[in-house]
């Protein structure tokens, strides 16, 4: 069943060394996602993440295996070509190769380098977003990663041929973003918080638009979801998040958090 | 009547959450977890929090190890660990715990060893709050489980 240039072994249910490969027969039509991330919680919940938004995955542990699985590791030689790959979503922070220097050895791949790469990471670090997206990154994702983000990228893995149209408008609105960026204030690292704070109860104010940005979210209906959040006084949930629901959508610097300390 | 013994058991998970919501010891990623898990993987979220437990752990038996050496903290090292248990932390709602790493990393990188063990104590009492009630809250739902698998015959 080799249909786009893939070889039929690989899309057999197999566990191999660092990899794992979904077991969904390729039938042409669901997304393949190549999900790189060294953290094994991190790894699982991007997993269930693309499959639960009907994607296919394979969840490698570092930027080495991503390129082995690719083909592109120099030192294995890989007889495995066209892989058929929609989207990289790797995690920026990996020891040994970053997310970033797996994003340039992907854009310097004349095979791969059409394939859009998404970078996540923990901080939002300016220079680290504007280097990742000059480096060809198509969106960066703060974490942690949420059904929205999934949702959103999923949109850059449908509809190829209108990649130029994308450009355009991605330009666009990275014109916007810097205006964004230069307005928010954004720190490299979150560690304004004292250790006497970090204990005390959260004074900050509830924030029930938060809330309902999570009941918008279109997501499966949970089975064991006993939570209702409204009796509860005041429910702190991501305090400094601007609140429309729509905007997590946007563009990836609207994804920043303001600040990532409470 | 054991479906009324369901209906409470979901309540008593409700409060559960909402009380740790209220302290900040979870945040919404916790829920969106939680919307992750359905008939297909029914018990992702202990899952991945069984995991978190397991790496913590490691990660704390780390920390401890690089304080308790007088000569020297490898101050560097116990930057990487703890940016893994924030990272991890963060994945999965225990906004607490995630919030002491951030102050530990802080003092680690002044080279503070005073400040290091204060936080990692701190640190320590959080993550085994934080055990204990998600353990209570994972014990709640599975008695509520059971409790709303069993039928009376005509119910069916």
């Amino acid at each position: 069943m080799a249909t786009n240039g893939v070889l039929p072994r690989l899309w057999r249910s197999e566990k191999m060394d660092g990899l794992d490969f979904s077991s969904s027969p390729d039938n042409g039509e669901e997304v393949h996602v190549l999900a790189v991330d060294d953290s094994l919680i991190d790894r699982k919940v991007i997993e269930r993440l693309l499959r639960i938004s009907s994607c296919k995955v394979t969840a490698v542990d570092s930027g080495r295996r991503a390129l082995q699985f690719l083909g592109l590791d120099e030192e294995k030689s890989s007889s495995v070509v066209g892989l058929k790959v929609d989207l990289i979503i790797t995690d920026y922070c990996m020891p040994g190769m970053t997310g970033y220097e797996l994003l340039k050895k992907i854009k310097e791949s004349s095979t791969f380098r059409e394939i859009p790469v998404v970078i996540m990471s923990s901080e939002n670090v300016m220079a680290r977003i504007d280097r990742c997206l000059e480096e060809g990154a198509e969106d960066f994702i703060v974490k942690p990663v949420k059904l929205s983000d999934v949702k959103r990228i999923k949109d850059y893995m449908t509809g190829r041929e209108m990649k130029v149209k994308k450009e355009e408008t991605t330009s666009t609105t990275n014109t916007n973003n810097s205006n964004n960026i230069n307005k928010r204030k954004s720190r490299g690292s979150c560690d304004d918080l004292s250790l006497s704070s970090a204990s005390s109860p959260p004074s900050d104010s509830p924030s029930s638009t938060s809330t309902s940005s999570l009941s918008s979210q279109s997501s499966p209906s949970p089975s064991p979801s006993p939570l209702t959040l409204s009796p509860s006084p005041s429910v702190v949930l991501s305090s400094s998040e601007p609140s429309s629901p729509s905007s997590s959508l946007d563009s990836p610097t609207r994804r920043l958090k303001m600040t990532m300390s409470e | 009547m054991l479906g009324l013994g369901a209906d409470r058991l979901r309540a008593d998970m409700s409060r559960l959450l909402a009380l740790l919501f209220h302290q900040g010891v979870l945040d919404e990623q916790f829920l969106q977890l939680q919307q992750l898990q359905d008939e297909s993987s029914p018990n992702f979220v202990s899952e991945v929090v069984n995991i978190y437990f397991h790496e913590s752990e490691k990660l704390l038996r780390s920390l401890r190890g690089i304080l308790m050496d007088r000569e020297f903290s490898d101050y560097k090292k116990m930057g990487i660990h703890l940016n893994q248990f924030m990272g991890s932390s963060s994945s999965i709602g225990a906004k607490r715990v995630r919030n002491v790493c951030v102050a530990f990393r802080a003092a680690s990188e002044q080279n503070n060893r005073a400040g290091c063990l204060r936080a990692l104590e701190l640190l320590e009492h959080e993550y085994c709050y934080l055990k204990n009630k998600l353990h209570e809250f994972f014990q709640i739902e599975q008695q509520r489980v059971l409790a709303a698998g069993v039928r009376y015959p005509m119910q069916n």
